[in-house]
């Protein structure tokens, strides 16, 4: 790509300090998004990536967390820069939605008035001009006889609806970077169709970049160029998104592609499973961190890290094996692979 | 009144026949009760060793049928008779039969254990209410069910906070499967854990029905899933039943535009696949205020001047698969 | 089947170490069980630790300030303020004790049927209100002018006062159970009204009881203290924290410790039973209170998507 990346992370580290010690929530993550793309993060509970999109914005409480590495946006890097600077940019550069609307949004005031005030914590509008602009992003984001809503608090509106008006507060300012975290996981299959829609349309229209964050690989196939796969706080995989469903490298990926039901696979069969579960942050050990879990772990992936390592172009994957994998046809289509009792 | 199709030569295990249930409660302005239909005239059956799916998204009424049908909550309206008892009209007394023949797994594995009882005590609870065996044999039994499905005995006197989602999910099977029962209704069993997880549970479930001659009513959103694991399929639409077939037929052929819908929204699961998306109007209708006549006009492409009038009847178009829709009528 | 690992706590180095280690990092718990310890301690061991008997009198010996003697000097009537004190300290702690034992036990069963059925709800609930609308003191002293000024009687007006607290508490706590799904199948199980309420609900509605009781303890040792001083509560001669203020009060400035003492215990029973119950809150929910960076990494964690129709 000849563009430079809208956004850079190179290698974030995470840390809270709780109760059993330090946690390293987020391990040495990299990744880029590059403008108007949308790049998918996937992983399960417990692999950091809701922690990622947090720590670029730094929400977290920094007596009690510590990042280290780079966050590169619009040429500074967002972990020196002051508590002032960082609000410049929370909602107005970067904006993120979370899974939850319903707790998202204050329910004592009107739909109205939370967004008039996010345009006007950052730009310096009369009311009358942050209400008409209020409107515009409510027909923007397909929400209908917007003059009602705007007076409308949010317990009187649908859970699609709230997300809509999610996405309007956090457009509100034009931003270059859109995180999204879960946005549809508590929405009805109908109601992500449309915000999923919604948000591919306000991407081109806008021309923002998109970081879409979810555990749900079908939305990951529809919405996304490219793909990072994470585990226990670090990247195991990234790719483009149709390599990763037809070639993909890592034994998580593969184990996941596998073990969810498909529309189009054979029913009644017994599921592929990863055995075991994600183990507790503050357990992993100097190894491989999915080696518990695979099927092909070795001795070495037992005792030592694999680091994340580019397998073919825009293809980076973190395992040892990777390579005698593929050659013997694991992959997608489960031939070669041995399905755990 | 009989059910509304023909059945195959068995009989069915439960036969729920009209159900309806409305909820009375108080309008958002606070002084009236309004009526709230949750479910409107549902009938289904379930045959013994089969999975029955019942998808439907929020506000389908699909939970508040499975609750109905244990009498968590009462039916305003209708019948189900399992293993030819009514059920409904069954004493308290006499809901013990009931619930050890039936049982129900639920949705959120964080609040479906009790926090303050180990693991084994919890799991031999449904013995120790209804008076079976020795508290040594409940122990043993509730030992050898966790066993089953997939705990070594130091694990026996844990608590469930030390437990993930998708093994206290495990525990909850355990506990359901103590007194035997014929059929379980699970509620939504796999939506709050983890993908990797879910797979797990799904295997879990098929080998218990296939060792026990178990009965499903699988309760769920996710139509791949459903799909997967059910033989029949059952779709709900603001607490109607608007389609019935078996499960291939349903996703070869779906009839009743609301299941076309629902089949186009969900993403395809390559990114090469892109699915013909039917793009539906307007918002799900309040079931406190439903639309007359077919419940789906509002939003059907194919609305007609019947669909707002007349609600259409149940149609069996082909064999064991029905549709409540005017575009099959006579 | 693959045998599963516990997750959370892999190999726990046994459930009594980790108690111990976390009751010892609670400062406030700490404190207050020390306090309360040796205020008990003392009371308990009166006989021994006292030489003189808290209601003779002798007119020679009158108002003698601090000594050998005598630790806490003498009041009018001559007799040993350190003894007389930890006399005192008896009836604080019988007083509070029995308040708390029974208001307690009563709270708890009013607060678990009002959240079981609403016609409970309204009748005990309404019944509270009327109570709560009554400063305490004001209530307690009613109920003790009607039935004659005795230890039963101060008691008796206290776990009154005191249960309306209680049995809010319960009735929140009992209503937050009730929504878990676990006592909907309990109920598909086909468990009773009583087996729900006692063996399911009760052990769950412990904590906030515990907490809430410990704070009933001290403020019902104030109360008591108060009515005594008002010569409403415990009867003279018989020696009670409040007496003792009582009697001091005319002579404040000729014979400090006649007033310095009592008070002092008071305070130091007050603070005790309140660190304790913070220190408990603490310790039995590590998720609420003041603790909000352990409820956040709990909360991230379980954050899960919920369907309901």
């Amino acid at each position: 790509m000849s563009q430079a990346p809208l956004l850079e992370i190179k290698h974030l580290t995470t840390k809270f300090s709780t109760e059993q010690g330090i946690v390293k929530a987020v391990d040495g993550v990299s990744l880029h998004i590059d403008p108007e793309e949308t790049v998918g993060i996937v992983g399960e509970s417990g692999c950091g990536k809701s922690v990622t999109a947090e720590s670029i914005l730094r929400l977290f409480d920094e007596k009690t967390t510590e990042y280290g590495g780079q966050i590169l946006f619009e040429g500074r890097d967002l972990l020196q820069l002051s508590e002032e600077e960082m609000r410049k940019v929370r909602g107005n550069r970067i904006s993120i939605i979370f899974q939850d609307p319903m707790s998202s949004l204050n329910p004592v005031y009107t739909i109205g008035d939370q967004i008039m005030e996010a345009i006007r914590l950052h730009q310096r509008t009369s009311r009358r001009q942050a209400r008409e602009k209020a409107l515009e992003l409510l027909r923007l984001t397909g929400i209908s006889d917007p003059e009602r809503r705007l007076r409308s608090y949010p317990h009187e509106l649908s859970g699609g609806m709230r997300q809509r008006v999610m996405i309007a507060l956090a457009l509100s300012c034009e931003p270059r970077l859109l995180i999204a975290d879960e946005p549809t996981t508590a929405l009805d299959v109908t109601i992500q169709a449309q915000i999923l829609e919604l948000m591919n349309e306000l991407k081109e229209k806008l021309q923002m970049g998109i970081m879409l964050i979810t555990h749900d690989l079908s939305v990951v196939a529809q919405m996304c160029s490219r793909v990072i796969v994470m585990y226990l706080g670090e990247v195991v995989e990234e790719a483009e998104v149709t390599t990763l469903f037809d070639r993909p490298l890592h034994p998580y990926t593969s184990g996941l592609l596998k073990s969810v039901p498909q529309l189009d696979g054979r029913r009644k069969q017994k599921l592929y499973e990863i055995s075991g579960a994600v183990p507790a942050m503050h357990e992993v050990e100097a190894c491989c961190r999915f080696a518990p879990r695979c099927p092909f772990a070795t001795e070495l992936c037992r005792s030592k890290a694999p680091s994340l390592e580019e397998a073919e172009p825009g293809h980076r994957v973190r395992c040892w094996h990777y390579k005698d994998i593929q050659a013997n046809g694991g992959g997608s289509d489960g031939s070669g692979l041995l399905v755990t009792a | 009144m009989g059910p509304a199709y023909s059945s195959p030569h068995e009989h069915p295990l439960l036969q729920v026949e009209h159900l309806s249930k409305t909820f009375r409660v108080r309008s958002r302005h606070g002084w009236r009760k309004e009526q709230l239909k949750a479910v409107e005239d549902v009938s289904f059956s379930i045959y013994e060793g089969e999975t029955y799916g019942l998808v439907g998204e929020s506000g389908s009424g699909k939970s508040t049928t499975g609750r109905t049908i244990l009498r968590l909550t009462e039916p305003t309206g209708g019948k189900a008779f399992f293993q030819n008892e009514d059920i409904f009209s069954l004493p308290s007394r006499r809901l013990a039969f009931l619930r050890k023949k039936v049982q129900m797994i639920f949705q959120d594995p964080y609040s479906s254990l009790d926090p303050k009882k180990r693991i084994w005590s919890s799991v031999a609870e449904p013995l120790a209410i209804h008076k079976q065996g020795t508290r040594k044999e409940r122990k043993e039994r509730a030992l050898e069910l966790l066993g089953r499905v997939g705990f070594s005995s130091r694990h026996m006197d844990r608590f469930p906070h030390e437990f993930s989602g998708g093994q206290r999910q495990r525990i909850g099977i355990a506990k359901a499967l103590a007194l035997n029962p014929k059929l379980i209704i699970c509620d939504e069993p796999v939506s709050a854990l983890d993908v990797s997880i879910q797979s797990q549970i799904l295997n879990l479930l098929m080998e218990l029905q296939a060792e026990r001659g178990l009965s499903y009513l699988f309760i769920a959103h996710d139509l791949s899933v459903v799909r997967h694991i059910a033989d029949r399929i059952g779709v709900m639409y603001l607490g109607n039943l608007v389609e019935e077939a078996p499960t291939d037929e349903l996703f070869a052929r779906p009839l009743h535009p609301y299941t076309r819908f629902l089949l186009s929204a969900a993403p395809a699961p390559h990114p090469r696949l892109k699915r013909e998306r039917i793009i539906l109007q307007g918002e799900l209708p309040s079931p406190v205020n439903p639309p007359s006549g077919c419940v789906f006009h509002t939003r059907c492409p194919h609305a007609a001047e019947p669909c707002r009038q007349v609600k259409p009847a149940d149609r069996e178009v082909s064999s064991g698969h029905r549709v409540q829709c005017h575009l099959y009528g006579d | 089947m693959a045998s599963l690992e516990p997750i959370a706590v892999s190999a726990p180095p046994g459930r009594g170490r980790i108690a111990w280690r976390r009751y010892f990092s609670n400062p406030l718990l700490v404190t207050g069980t020390v306090i309360m310890s040796v205020v008990a301690l003392l009371a308990l061991l009166a006989p021994w630790t006292t030489s003189y008997d808290p209601y003779s009198i002798e007119t020679l010996n009158r108002l003698q300030p601090p000594s050998g003697e005598h630790l806490f000097g003498t009041d009018q009537l001559g007799r040993d303020v350190f003894t007389r004190v930890v006399y005192g300290i008896r009836v604080s702690l019988l007083v509070g004790a029995s308040v708390t034992a029974i208001a307690g036990a009563i709270g708890l069963l009013v607060g678990l049927a009002s959240a079981y059925s609403p016609v409970c709800d309204h009748i005990f609930m309404r019944i509270c209100d009327g109570l709560y609308a009554f400063p305490s003191i004001l209530l307690a002293i009613s109920i003790v002018a009607i039935m004659g000024p005795q230890t039963g009687n101060v008691i008796l007006a206290l776990t009154i006062v005191y249960i309306p607290s209680i049995a809010r508490i319960v009735r929140s706590a009992a209503l937050v159970v009730q929504e878990k799904t676990f006592i909907e199948g309990l109920r598909a199980q086909g468990a009773g009204v009583f087996r729900i309420m006692g063996l399911h609900m009760l052990p769950n509605v412990l904590s906030p009881l515990i907490v809430q009781v410990s704070f009933v303890f001290a403020v019902s040792i104030l109360t008591e203290a108060s009515l005594s001083f008002l010569g409403a509560g415990i009867p003279a001669p018989e020696p009670s924290l409040g007496n003792l203020l009582l009697d001091g009060k005319n002579v404040i400035f000729k014979a400090w410790w006649m007033t310095v003492f009592p008070g002092v215990f008071i305070i130091l029973m007050i603070l005790g039973l309140n660190l304790l119950g913070d220190g408990l809150r603490d310790f039995l929910d590590p998720g609420a209170g003041s603790n909000k960076r352990f409820a956040k990494r709990k909360n991230a964690v379980r954050r899960r998507r919920r369907r309901s129709d």
